[in-house]
């Protein structure tokens, strides 16, 4: 089987700082799989640099089986998400003087298809109720759990094939975790392939089927996420377990 | 004139030159809402407006156009539609070749560096509009003095529209500058709400990097933007040329000036801000001149800007606090 997204031996930064020194990773179909590590690792680069945001300085990457991106050259970001791979990024990002629904409008940006937008809004009011009763609040007026649930089902409407999911956790009160946790895992029982960036390493690696330790622009190790679980290495670094 | 007369006819002149106001300050506040620049070029867009539609009154010879016959009892107004439409597409067009040439390139720059940019812009647009000036054309003096004031021919004829007898006027140019700038103003807010374009430009506005996350080619969204606020820009210059009868190198600037602090009065980013403060400077401006003094007219913008912005630092409509990500 070949992978979904292919990211091979990237380099990248931001101005004379490199942040990234040769990462690769897969992403399978179907899969869950978590990107973990500390602080300034570099997890939210990578996922901009997928993106098309921040531009690549060395490798490239392969998205279905197309060359998407390399060394100064690329699709443009706008363009990445009409063929599926959408970003939930980090902070939410939601627009905070739209409405719920002109936000969650906002993911069909590039769509025509009004009976496919009009069910995956319905899809999203059933993952996540409390949008369909908030549909006509600014979004900026809404908890930090409940922008999460709107970022998520913004970027179902763009249609996914691949979702990347920025530190879905971070910030939010815990009950509310776990119903995005929960949203995350029907997700991909639904046939969504999953890339989760998390700090929260126990839970991701939970819900994950592979995982990624990326330490200061490096992947360190990569394994079964079950395996990642139990590895002495890992539970001291990132699970507390020291 | 009666007192109320007398306040009747300050209102009249506050609101038409208000109105022209929140037209060029539309400009200002959108490309602030969307690349955080002051573009200071602005107001040199709207200059050059101004010569564009000398320029092409004096090649049609505008007394022979809107001799009645030529084009029949509307000939006058389908000269000023013309003239419009002729400005804002100069305009609007100059804003996109600017947006082009100076402003992409260094998007990524410090702010600094572009707002020093745009100062570089609006100088030299300031000096092609003094050698515009210069053109050996009967409307501009036949070319003899580049920087004098160019007297802009009368397009509307003068009566007074509430009689002769009435001591208070109101002329057919006060129409027409509602004519023009309601609709504009009505236009660009159902564009911005209605169309994808427009949500693309409010999306971009309130968070770029998700704009383009959502699939929003967001330089296209950005020209767009510089395109619609230099249309406006344009179209304000036709309406200020007309109702003053005359223009000037150095028009840009100061109803630039006045644009500009109506747009951070109305609350930078904001298009109903815009709108509001272009006509509250304005009226503000039409009172001064009457009730206190000329010369201490700007003293009174100014105060009030001062005012306003100390209780109110995001300005009237402005939003409370710039979202932190």
């Amino acid at each position: 089987m070949s992978a979904l997204l292919e990211v091979q031996n990237i380099v990248a930064g931001y101005g004379s700082i490199e942040v990234l020194h040769q990462v690769s990773l897969e992403v399978h179909e179907g899969e869950i799989v978590t990107l973990i590590g500390g602080n300034g690792a570099g997890k939210s680069t990578s996922l901009m640099c997928i993106s098309g945001i921040v531009p690549l300085r060395g490798g490239e990457i392969r998205f279905a089986g197309e060359r998407i991106s390399g060394v100064g050259e690329g699709i443009r970001a706008d363009k990445l998400v009409g063929r599926g791979l959408v970003q939930v990024p980090e902070g939410r990002r939601i627009f905070p003087r739209m409405t719920v629904l002109e936000n969650l409008m906002m993911g069909a940006y590039g769509r025509d298809d009004k009976a496919g937008i009009a069910a995956d809004l319905e899809k999203v009011y059933a993952l996540f109720d409390i949008l369909k009763a908030r549909s006509s609040q600014l979004g900026g007026t809404l908890s930090g759990g409940e922008q999460q649930m709107l970022a998520i089902g913004r970027a179902i409407l763009s249609k996914p094939r691949l979702l990347m999911m920025d530190e879905p956790s971070m910030g939010i009160a815990p009950i509310l975790v776990s119903k995005i946790f929960a949203a995350v895992r029907e997700l991909n029982r639904g046939g969504l392939t999953i890339l989760l960036v998390e700090q929260n390493a126990r839970a991701a690696l939970k819900l994950a089927r592979r995982g990624y330790v990326l330490e200061t622009g490096r992947v360190t190790l990569t394994d079964d996420a079950s395996k990642l679980l139990v590895d002495p290495r890992v539970r001291e670094a990132y699970l507390g377990d020291g | 004139m009666t007192n109320t007369e007398v306040f009747l006819q300050q209102l009249i002149y506050g609101l038409s030159n208000g109105m022209i106001i929140a037209l060029v300050a539309l400009g200002y506040t959108m490309v602030y809402g969307i690349v955080e620049l002051i573009n200071f070029a602005h107001g040199d867009v709207f200059t050059l407006g101004g010569f564009l539609t000398l320029t092409i009154v004096g090649v049609l010879g505008a007394a022979a156009i809107i001799e009645p016959g030529a084009l029949g009892e509307s000939s006058h107004w389908l000269l000023l539609l013309g003239l419009v439409i002729a400005a804002g597409v100069f305009c609007g067009g100059l804003n996109l070749a600017i947006n082009r040439i100076v402003y992409k390139p260094l998007r990524s720059a410090p702010k600094l560096t572009q707002l020093v940019a745009a100062i570089g812009v609006s100088f030299i647009l300031v000096n092609i509009a003094l050698f515009w000036g210069g053109a050996p054309m009967k409307v501009f003096g036949g070319g003899n003095a580049a920087a004098a004031s160019k007297d802009f021919p009368e397009i509307l004829e003068g009566s007074n529209l509430l009689g002769d007898s009435s001591n208070v006027v109101l002329r057919l140019e006060d129409i027409a500058i509602f004519a023009v700038t309601i609709p504009l103003m009505i236009g660009l807010t159902l564009f911005v709400k209605k169309t994808r374009l427009g949500r693309g430009m409010r999306a971009t506005a309130q968070n770029p990097i998700a704009a383009k996350l959502m699939g929003i080619d967001t330089d296209r969204v950005i020209a767009a933007t510089f395109l619609i606020g230099g249309f406006l820009g344009g179209a304000a210059s036709v309406m200020w040329s007309v109702y003053n009868n005359t223009i000037s190198f150095q028009m840009g600037f100061r109803a630039g000036m006045d644009a500009f602090t109506a747009a951070v009065l109305g609350g930078i980013g904001s298009l109903p801000g815009a709108m509001v403060g272009g006509v509250l400077i304005g009226l503000i401006r039409a009172m001064s001149d009457q009730y206190i003094e000329t010369r201490w007219t700007n003293v009174v913008v100014f105060g009030v800007l001062i005012l306003i912005l100390i209780f109110r630092p995001s300005g009237l409509l402005g939003l409370k606090q710039r979202e932190k990500v």
